[in-house]
């Protein structure tokens, strides 16, 4: 029989949010839980919660004072952390194309000498991760996965850099992620991908959810190009498969 | 068919409305009037709804002049000098701008932003249900970006609907209240006791995503950096350098810097139109009473449209005179933020 699961801690987050948090780390259990919460948040559509934000280790809830309290509204998601969550409505896969190294990897070679090992094998073993989504955040579809293999494991940069390409695939720390808008990053430059997490005139606007699983598959410059022209046009360029 | 032209704009100022909250699972934040009482009574004066698109208006002066027809239009929020080619115009009153005619803003006598509401609303292509501008995503509309002299405003001819005041209740001052959390265990009692006793400045870095703040270094218990969680809007941040950023309508989704508290929703306008430079001090609020004061802020914005007043109707309002006569450029902006009500039952 399984262990009974530890209740998260409600955190305050002013008076119209509360964070239910599952760890203090970066802990895959945790975001198990934490998109489990937020699945069963939706379905339970409880009257006053706004959004929840789902995070690697605590879910963001979002609600109206003026409908349910902090008291009722948190005595009602520690009753939802407890139980069985629904299971995911639609499990996804992503196949996302990357043009590694050279101008849109910048960080390929300096990657490859810190770990002791050729820009091919870092390409191979990133293509080789099955990732998930734990979270999207700091700026619109930058998707954060989780199960970047333990060898890729790397500090972030000493000196983020003020800014970086749309489509930038990078590592940092035990995370490896798509950044969708151009912004500051202290990661580590591995690539880029045609694809956009977010365009504002496609349908959909956001293509990725939190809880959908991802891999990558490299692709030469000239296809980058190609697939880049064309994802501006509005094509998603991102091939869904069956989970 | 009228129009508003932008015919001088200082920076930072944009379309605003309510927001577009609902996907910040997605990484988007809601954006939206950094001041939503003032947009609400902007708004309201001209009959629009409370949080329908405006313009936020900077600092600095502005100047619009209406073309093919009459603007009806309202100022709210941060005071300023107001003349329809010389003739004053009065705070927080409607106001028709004849065809031909400018509106010049001079700069905010006190407070930060002012809204300026033109009947009808501003129009445009609503993403997500709002009109506001988040230049960083490239949302916003008529124009996904700050304001710029040259830009224009369609709308219908001004209505001949009467013009009218609006007559708010005593006035909030004193300390910007604050719920102590989510993260405040990352920090020992004596650096909470020094957010909560200090007074703090608004640094001339701050913008729509984030106000930072000017005053003692707040030291972390266990380092700066956190596993990146959720943000709301006044989540107050400290970063490594010690120096607490308030997060703002723009502000990123998630982070990873310890939060020691946020800002309560009826004080949040009120905190962003505290200028830059200005001294002002928080104070730790229950739940129970940050919930009482954000119900009572919004059953104020409800009774919005029962507050108004023919234009030309008389009212001794003690709190307005001494306001306007005795609290002048003395006053701290937090004080100096009156047109913002009080949010106490």
């Amino acid at each position: 029989m399984a262990a009974p699961l530890s209740p998260p801690r409600l955190l305050p987050s002013g008076d119209c949010a509360v964070t239910v948090e599952f760890s203090r780390t970066i802990d895959d259990d945790a975001n198990q839980r934490v998109l489990a919460l937020d699945r069963a948040v939706a379905a339970a559509a409880i009257e006053g919660v706004i959004e929840a934000v789902p995070t690697y280790r605590s879910l963001l809830v979002h609600y109206d004072p003026c409908v349910i309290g902090f008291d009722g509204l948190g005595g009602k998601l520690l009753a939802l952390a407890g139980q069985p969550a629904p299971p995911s409505a639609k499990p996804r896969r992503w196949r996302i194309p990357v043009a590694y190294g050279g101008e849109h990897g910048i960080d390929l070679e300096d990657v490859a000498k810190t770990l002791d090992t050729t820009p091919d094998d870092i390409v191979a073993r990133h293509i080789a991760g099955d990732y998930r989504i734990a979270m999207i955040g700091f700026t619109p579809g930058w998707s954060y996965l989780s199960g970047l293999e333990p060898f890729l494991h790397m500090p972030r940069r000493q000196n983020p850099r003020l800014s970086t390409p749309a489509g930038t695939i990078s590592i940092g720390g035990v995370q490896t992620g798509i950044q969708c808008l151009a912004g500051p990053s202290g990661w580590h430059l591995l690539g880029r991908t045609p694809v956009r997490t977010y365009q504002l005139h496609r349908n959909p606007i956001f293509l990725t959810e939190p809880g959908d699983r991802v891999t990558f598959f490299a692709i030469d410059h000239k296809t980058f190009a190609e697939q880049d022209r064309a994802a501006e046009a509005g094509e998603i360029i991102a091939e869904l498969v069956a989970p | 068919m009228s129009r508003l032209i932008v015919a001088s704009i200082g920076p930072a100022s944009s379309v605003q409305d309510g927001g577009r909250p609902g996907s910040q699972r997605y990484g988007l934040p809601p954006s939206g009037a950094l001041d939503r009482l003032a947009l609400a009574v902007a708004n309201c004066l001209v009959g629009n709804a409370p949080f329908a698109a405006a313009i936020e208006i900077g600092p600095f002066g502005a100047a619009f002049s209406a073309r093919d027809g009459a603007v009806r239009l309202a100022i709210s929020g941060a005071p300023r000098n107001a003349d329809i080619d010389g003739r004053p115009v009065a705070h927080e009153t409607s106001v028709t701008l004849r065809d031909g005619e400018t509106l010049t803003l001079g700069f905010a006598r006190s407070g930060a932003f002012s809204y300026l509401a033109i009947e009808g609303a501003v129009r445009g292509a609503a993403v997500f249900g709002s009109l506001a501008v988040n230049a960083r995503a490239g949302l916003g509309s008529p124009y996904p970006r700050p304001l710029q002299a040259g830009d224009e405003f369609s709308l219908d001819n001004a209505s001949d609907a009467p013009e009218q005041r609006i007559e708010l209740p005593k006035l909030a001052s004193g300390p910007i209240r604050v719920v102590l959390g989510p993260q405040d265990d990352e920090f020992d009692a004596a650096n909470k006791a020094l957010f909560l006793d200090s007074e703090w400045r608004i640094s001339a870095t701050s913008d729509r995503m984030g106000y930072r703040l000017e005053g003692p270094v707040i030291k972390h218990l266990h380092g700066h950096n956190i596993v990146s969680d959720g943000t709301v809007n006044g989540s107050i941040q400290v970063p490594g350098n010690g120096a607490p950023i308030v997060l703002m309508m723009d502000r990123g989704t998630s982070g990873g810097y310890p939060k020691i508290a946020t800002v309560i929703s009826p004080d949040l306008g009120r905190f962003a139109q505290v200028s830059v430079g200005t001294a002002f001090r928080f104070k730790a609020a229950g739940m129970a009473e940050a919930q009482d004061a954000a119900r009572a802020f919004v059953q104020l914005l409800r009774t919005l449209p029962d507050r108004l007043r023919p234009a030309d109707s008389f009212a001794l309002n003690i709190d307005a005179l001494h306001d306007a006569n005795v609290a002048g450029h003395a006053v701290s902006a937090v004080d100096a933020g009156t047109w913002q009500t009080s949010a106490e039952p």
